[in-house]
């Protein structure tokens, strides 16, 4: 994947920016209120856009299904980012042979010993929301922790721990 | 209810003011209309507008009804000023905008400062109008680049960098203007500016380092419980600083500064409406205490100053936008994007109005902000 660049941009949001394989710059202004901006930069004024379109949430969402993406997942993870506001989500994949692996949750003591709580683990195409205590993990899941920055950089580094 | 009669009595003259405030924002309505069509900010009409019903009308509302009115506006608008821009992005901007932002200072507050002194204007005159030319109207700005659909463009960082710079220099700026205009001996004076600028460096350090705590203490679930909290902070904050000399706007300017994070964005919301009203009152306020009769003996100041703070912006869009690696095409509309003065320049003359400043510098600004206002947004189309 094309790495992704970021510009803030006080007071309006952040820019995102990637170059296509083509050679296409391509960006997206996220905005403050949810509004997306897709941008499509000008070959002859490379400072320039020749397209700017103005995304609403919902055009948004359509577009992902569009493209191919999961609008479904995109609009959970909204949601859940709206309602957490001040507390942060993190991803981490479980390595082979990593430490949490074959463990159940309570076995893990994550929550006791980072304050970084599983909210949710996806295996495969399956996600399991709230798993219980005695809920097992796998190298190769994908673990949603919940929790401050400062937990989630702990519960990271317990999680990844080969 | 026979016992309500006697309050409905004095009624008569009310029902005139009534209809004579309906009147005038239907007024408002139809220039914000007229505005959006033409593709213009809305402030040089409604300035113009008062301009006019001032002189049509000589409108006899009460001594304090203006005050109250205009008081109200100028701390909405510079609380939203404040709200717009978060520690974070204040701070952010200091890496890579310093630069841009002393030549921005240099070029155009100088010659506001210069006119006074050929004007003949105290210090603090002098002082009101650099600061009056060197604010560019974030507000124009930043709906001219969404219209025109540059918010992508490589050069708009540069050119939001620049706003975000004045944004910060205000917070330093406004206190300090405050107590010049109050006038009082130097040795005075001089107290009141190191705690003027404590109080702005304190906001700041509240927006940086608690920002989100505060925040945090200020939320609730319920719009109406937040709407009441963070007007009740701003005008209590607001009326400390008028007690304490430093004017009512540059405290809601500072605890707009110090709110940030998510509670910041719903409080905006929430307040804009009632910001957009005021302000308009505001803006046709101000003009309505302005005598049209004392506009064309400063048409030719005024005209001199904005083409030369014209040109100074366009240099300072020019070097930022080169400053931030940015070709020919798009260092000219980085420069023709930032000429456009408003609101700020007006909340400036209108501290330095209310503080006593010379009869002069009213009309000044306004002349010189309703050219500006007007020309800023047809030159920033003239380069795509």
């Amino acid at each position: 994947m094309a790495a992704i660049s970021e510009t803030p941009l006080p007071g309006i949001g952040v820019r995102l920016e990637f170059t296509s394989r083509g050679g296409q710059p391509i960006g997206v202004v996220v905005r403050r209120d949810g509004d997306r901006d897709l941008l499509v930069y000008s070959r002859e004024d490379p400072d320039a856009c020749k397209l700017t379109l103005h995304l609403e949430p919902e055009d948004v969402a359509a577009l992902i299904d569009a493209l191919g993406g999961s609008a479904v997942v995109a609009r959970q993870q909204e949601s859940l980012r709206q309602s957490l506001e001040g507390i942060d989500l993190e991803w981490v994949q479980i390595p082979d042979g990593g430490a949490a692996a074959g463990h159940t949750i309570a076995e893990s003591a994550l929550r006791r010993s980072t304050g970084a709580s599983i909210v949710s683990v996806i295996r495969g195409q399956e996600v399991i929301t709230s798993p219980g205590s005695d809920f097992t993990i796998e190298a190769g899941d994908t673990v949603v922790l919940v929790g401050s920055p400062a937990a989630l950089a702990q519960g990271r580094a317990a999680l990844a721990d080969a | 209810m026979p016992d309500a009669l006697p309050l409905l009595a004095g009624v008569g003259a009310e029902a005139g003011t009534l209809a004579a405030l309906g009147g005038v924002m239907l007024g408002l309505a139809l220039l914000g209309r007229l505005a959006g069509r033409v593709g213009l900010s809305p402030i040089p009409l409604y300035i113009g507008g008062g301009l006019v019903v001032g002189w049509l009308a000589d409108p006899s509302i009460p001594e304090d009804v203006i005050g109250t009115g205009e008081l109200v506006g100028i701390v909405l608008l510079l609380f939203m000023l404040g709200l717009e821009y978060t520690g974070q992005d204040l701070v952010g901007s200091l890496r890579t905008g310093v630069r841009p932002g002393l030549v921005d200072l240099v070029l155009n507050a100088t010659p506001g400062f210069a006119l006074g002194l050929l004007l003949g204007w105290d210090l603090a005159a002098c002082v009101a109008l650099a600061g009056a030319t060197y604010i560019s109207s974030s507000g124009i700005i930043a709906k001219l680049l969404d219209d025109l659909g540059r918010l992508g463009n490589r050069e708009t960082p540069a050119v939001i960098g620049v706003l975000v710079i004045e944004d910060l220099v205000m917070a330093f700026y406004l206190p300090v203007l405050g107590v010049l205009v109050a006038g009082s001996a130097l040795a005075a004076a001089a107290g009141s500016l190191v705690l003027a600028v404590g109080v702005a460096v304190l906001a700041l350090l509240v927006a940086v380092r608690f920002g989100r705590r505060l925040s945090r203490v200020a939320d609730h679930g319920s719009d109406e419980v937040l709407l009441l909290t963070v007007l009740g902070i701003v005008l209590l904050v607001a009326g400390i600083a008028e007690r304490v000399g430093v004017s009512a706007a540059v405290g809601a300017f500072l605890v707009g500064i110090a709110l940030s994070g998510p509670v910041a964005h719903r409080a905006g919301a929430l307040i804009a409406p009632l910001r957009d009203l005021f302000a308009a009152a505001f803006f046709v306020l101000f003009a309505l205490s302005i005598d049209l009769g004392s506009i064309p003996a400063v048409l030719i100041p005024a005209a001199i100053l904005a083409v030369a703070t014209a040109a100074t912006k366009y240099g300072t869009g020019w070097y930022a936008a080169r400053h931030a690696g940015v070709a020919r095409r798009g260092r000219m509309r980085a420069g023709l994007a930032l000429i456009a003065r408003g609101e700020f320049s007006i909340v400036i003359a209108g501290i330095a109005v209310a503080g006593g400043a010379t009869g002069e510098l009213g009309p000044l600004v306004a002349a010189y902000v309703l050219m500006l206002a007007l020309a800023g947004p047809i030159l920033a189309r003239a380069v795509r």
